[in-house]
């Protein structure tokens, strides 16, 4: 391989030509590219992935030939090359499993709702992946916006009122994020004179401009990533969202702007002692965590009780920072597999419920009675990936939950493991909240028998979250590639 | 000692003022154009900031540091089109008559008037 670089920068391209090309082409093309890119990123991934996994050691592409300070370096690491992979397979899943949603009829030209679907995806995978090789922190800045540009309006594809009022809390939410995150990267380089990721970490040093900075930039991300109590506009936005887009929306989108909350703490600000932050952040989380759960335990419908899950589940995320600052490696290996599993889990999860929605007209979660016989395989992913969200073993969700409370024990600060365990158990309660009407015996109206391989797509993704507990721990090494 | 009547202390001072003024427009304002014109109003505190960072950091020969000119001229352009997104959102919500509340609770319900009710 002449230059690893070139393939940083294909993984941006890719999407991005694919976007561009779907608009000038128009029509059914749309959806067309966007489904032959699907391998073509998944093998690039792979590709970034086994490279620095094989040579040990981050690649790093200069942008125009002008380095940092003054240019613009992409660089992917082992946590860049993880997330990465983890985007290609949610993106090309959700693609397939939105083909029988999104397809535009063979009488029409173009259909509109369609055609939006399919560059918004593309738009999205664009944005995840500059997210993660960009290191530049205004870079970052743009990156974030056109996440969100793709983000908000496939919330509010089908154009109803309450579509368009969720979307519309959503980007105002997003907008507070992205202005203050703007802030923290402007009092950034008043200081230091660069917003290169790398030069900042050799640069900066405990100081009140940098406490201000991580401050502003830390809660506008916490605005996009949906932490309580900025959480309101996540349940609106992903229920109703179409379930292709809420797999994509709550497995991938809510972790882009965690990934720049970690690189701002782990990657430029590792070394600093912030204990008041890591409580304050870990608190917020538990928080998040039993305020989720108990919501999702009264929702009617499936789809906001899934969402609330996220909402939940993301307040795990957030005990990286009291388990994993200051050196804690079990903490951050617990962070990322958090995301890994969660990402797969609620994507199951949300296919799972839209193939539900579709087949039985509704998802009241009342009226469920016989719907588990009717529909095994959907259920059967939503079992499965609920198991992951409990922490049952085998699961995704067991290590991350293993692996963060043996970080408290390292560590002493039992208080945490309240919220974790907690947590689990306030899973199990609204897993079964769904389980149990649907496996009880009864009449049922199928308005429409949801497709075999749609429902095989949703189950291999939830088993995919339950294998990541198979994982060698050798791959955890290549989280640390790259980490100061 | 920086004195406080220096140009610079005072833009820094009109952008930290800009930026309260619009986050506390942005959050307790319920119609969702005045939340909108809140983020503007972020917005040019944080360019006004930035600008005058330019000023401060200007290597010698030059009377401004050009990078942060290139940055405040992008962050303009994407707040741009993030407003426009948002007005967008806003005139198809009013016009299908869906109301003007972003509360969850309050949707399908029709407003009398655009002027918007809570959020």
């Amino acid at each position: 391989m002449s230059d690893p670089g070139v393939l940083l920068v294909l993984s941006i391209l890719a999407p991005v030509g694919g976007l561009l090309l779907s608009f000038a082409l128009g029509g059914r093309a749309a959806e067309k590219i966007a489904l032959s890119l699907t391998p073509l990123g998944l093998a690039l991934s792979l590709a970034i992935g086994f490279h620095v996994w094989q040579f040990g050691a981050p690649i790093s592409y200069i942008m125009g030939g002008v380095a940092p300070p003054l240019g613009i370096a992409l660089r992917a690491d082992g946590f860049s090359a993880i997330m990465l992979v983890t985007t290609a397979l949610i993106i090309a899943a959700a693609g397939f499993y939105a083909r029988a949603n999104f397809a535009t009829a063979a009488a029409v030209v173009e259909d509109r709702r369609a055609f939006t679907f399919w560059i918004l995806l593309q738009a999205i995978w664009a944005a995840l992946n500059i997210v993660f090789l960009s290191n530049d922190l205004f870079n970052l800045y743009v990156a974030l916006e056109l996440l969100t540009f793709a983000a908000v309006p496939i919330v509010s594809i089908d154009g109803r009122a309450e579509t368009l009022a969720a979307a519309l809390r959503y980007l105002i939410f997003a907008l507070f994020g992205s202005v203050f995150y703007l802030l923290g990267v402007v009092l950034l380089y008043g200081g230091y004179a660069t917003l290169d990721i790398t030069l900042l970490h050799a640069k900066t040093a405990p100081s009140p401009l940098v406490w201000t900075a991580a401050a502003l930039i830390t809660a506008g991300l916490l605005a996009k990533t949906a932490l309580a109590p900025l959480h309101l506009w996540l349940p609106p936005a992903h229920a109703n969202a179409p379930a292709a887009a809420s797999a994509v929306l709550s497995g991938l989108v809510v972790k882009g702007s965690f990934f720049l909350i970690l690189r701002l703490w782990f990657y430029i600000l590792p070394g600093f002692p912030a204990p008041g932050a890591a409580t304050v952040l870990g608190a917020l989380g538990a928080f998040a965590v039993l305020l989720g759960s108990g919501m999702a335990l009264r929702q009617a419908r499936l789809k906001l009780l899934v969402a609330y899950s996220t909402v939940a589940q993301i307040g795990y995320l957030f005990f990286i920072f009291p388990l994993g600052m200051g050196g804690g490696l079990l903490g951050f290996r617990a962070g990322v597999m958090q995301i890994l599993a969660h990402a797969f889990a609620k994507a199951a999860m949300f296919f799972s419920a839209g193939l539900v929605y579709e087949a039985l007209g509704h998802d009241r979660i009342a009226h469920f009675r016989g719907a588990a016989r009717a529909l095994p395989v959907p259920f059967l992913a939503l079992g499965l990936g609920g198991l992951s969200l409990m922490g049952l073993p085998p699961s995704g969700g067991f290590t991350a939950k293993w692996l963060m409370l043996q970080a408290v024990f390292l560590r002493g600060d039992w208080i945490w493991s309240l919220p974790i365990l907690i947590g689990g158990l306030l899973a199990g309660g609204y897993l079964y909240r769904i389980l149990k009407p649907a496996l009880e015996t009864g009449p049922v109206a199928l308005k429409s028998q949801p497709a075999a391989w749609r429902a095989q797509l949703g189950l291999a993704l939830a088993v995919a979250a339950l294998a990541l507990a198979f994982l060698p721990e050798k791959l955890f090494f290549l989280l640390d590639i790259g980490r100061p | 000692m920086m004195s406080l009547l220096d140009p610079a202390a005072i833009g820094g001072l009109v952008g930290a003022a800009l930026v309260g003024l619009g986050l506390y427009g942005l959050i307790l304002d319920p119609h969702p154009l005045r939340k909108l014109l809140g983020f503007n109003l972020i917005g040019s505190g944080v360019f006004l900031v930035f600008g005058l960072i330019a000023r401060r950091g200007a290597a010698a020969g030059l009377s401004f540091d050009p990078v942060p000119q290139a940055l405040v001229i992008t962050g303009i352009v994407v707040a741009f089109a993030a407003s426009a997104l948002a007005v967008a959102l806003i005139l198809r919500l009013a016009a299908i008559g869906g109301g003007l509340s972003l509360d969850p609770a309050d949707a399908g319900k029709k407003s009398e008037s655009p002027s918007g009710e809570g959020a």
